[in-house]
């Protein structure tokens, strides 16, 4: 575990958050005061940007909604001009608790991309039907593109080392769950290893919740697409050994 | 009656692709393909029995239906070559967003230092390291 945070970049990709975001980045200072927090702002219309940066947050506005996709590889940007070392994702709805940050970056140790997962074996998550469904086959098989055992590969609550924000740079895409999944699997094929770590969910602070039954089969149905296309595509970028498609 | 409809709109379409690229309305890329179904109606125009030839040597029923194949697989490219350009276009603009979002931050900070700057000279300037 590395002592200074001073070289990781706090990720917080929020649109219309204004009812949150400050809270979630006067939490995530409070913990890890040592840390740069990056609130991207994904043209909102509300007054995220200016509660963000009035929490004590940088801020990058967006001209216009790019969707979180957009809003990483901007964050990424960012962290990779600025030369962190080290940047985190977390959402701004509050759902991930800055007390997991240092777990999460703690996965970083033994691999380049460390998630934070919910449901293994940590706090209470409950996902049923279609929902459900998609989960567990998007985990089984990036699993196997990952080589390793991954139980929630939706999750936003994510680190990356420089390598890794090296990849997201050159290849991050905006897609419906290109985000999280089509990110991890051009990351898996370009050789970067992947870990995750338990943690536990909140709910979220305000606002909707997510969709209904017919929602989550299109959701299923859009996540088995994208992961298709995802692993039939070719890698992007220098290939590392052992980097196969 | 026939051939002069064909001649004419031929002409038309040449024309106005060649006026758009003139005016710069037009990239390059795009009149090609256009340029070349103008010149292919003009052909087919000018000597309809070529129509009446390649219908009867490719096996078609009627002239119209060689007409209306060919015509569905053209649209059916010009739509996907555009899907592909819009495509290439979005992605682009995404880029310039990402970039443009980065920079503002950037020249937010430095007119944010500049004024304190300006505001007492005699200051040293602070170190913000990043």
């Amino acid at each position: 575990m590395p002592s200074s945070l001073a070289d990781l970049l706090i990720i917080v990709p929020a649109w219309n958050e204004e009812g949150n975001v400050g809270n979630t980045v006067r939490e995530i200072r409070s913990e890890l005061p040592a840390a740069h927090v990056l609130v991207v702002d994904d043209g909102s219309t509300d007054a995220t940007a200016a509660v963000a940066k009035a929490a004590g947050a940088r801020v990058l506005v967006l001209p216009f909604n790019l969707g979180v996709g957009g809003a990483m590889r901007a964050g990424y940007v960012f962290a990779q001009r600025h030369g962190f070392a080290r940047a985190i994702q977390v959402d701004a709805d509050g759902q991930h608790n800055p007390r997991d940050i240092v777990s999460v970056l703690e996965g970083l140790d033994r691999a380049d991309i460390s998630i934070g997962a919910r449901f293994a074996e940590v706090g209470e998550f409950s996902a049923r039907g279609p929902r459900r469904w998609a989960m567990v086959f998007l985990a089984s098989i990036l699993s196997r593109v990952a080589k390793t055992r991954l139980t929630d590969v939706t999750s936003g609550f994510r680190a990356a080392n420089r390598h890794a924000i090296d990849q997201y740079v050159r290849y991050y895409p905006a897609e419906y769950l290109g985000d999280t999944i089509d990110s991890l699997v051009a990351a898996a094929h370009v050789g970067l290893t992947v870990t995750q770590v338990p943690v536990a969910m909140r709910p979220r602070q305000g606002g909707r919740p997510s969709q209904g039954a017919l929602g989550s089969t299109i959701y299923l149905l859009r996540s088995v697409f994208a992961l298709m296309l995802a692993i039939m595509r070719r890698p992007t970028g220098p290939t590392s050994p052992g980097a196969r498609a | 009656m026939m051939v002069l409809g064909a001649i004419l709109l031929a002409v038309a379409l040449v024309v106005a692709v060649v006026t758009m690229l003139l005016r710069r309305q037009l990239r390059e890329k795009y009149a090609v393909l256009w340029l070349i179904i103008g010149a292919a109606v003009l052909i087919l125009g000018i000597f309809p029995q070529l129509l009446m030839w390649a219908t009867v040597s490719l096996g078609f029923q009627l002239p119209a239906n060689l007409l209306f194949t060919l015509a569905i697989l053209l649209l059916l490219g010009v739509a996907l070559h555009l899907s592909w350009e819009q495509s290439q276009a979005e992605e682009e603009i995404r880029r310039l967003a990402e970039e443009v979002a980065v920079l503002r931050e950037g020249v937010e900070r430095l007119q944010g230092s500049v004024d304190a700057a300006s505001a007492a000279p005699t200051d040293p300037a602070d170190g913000s390291d990043r």
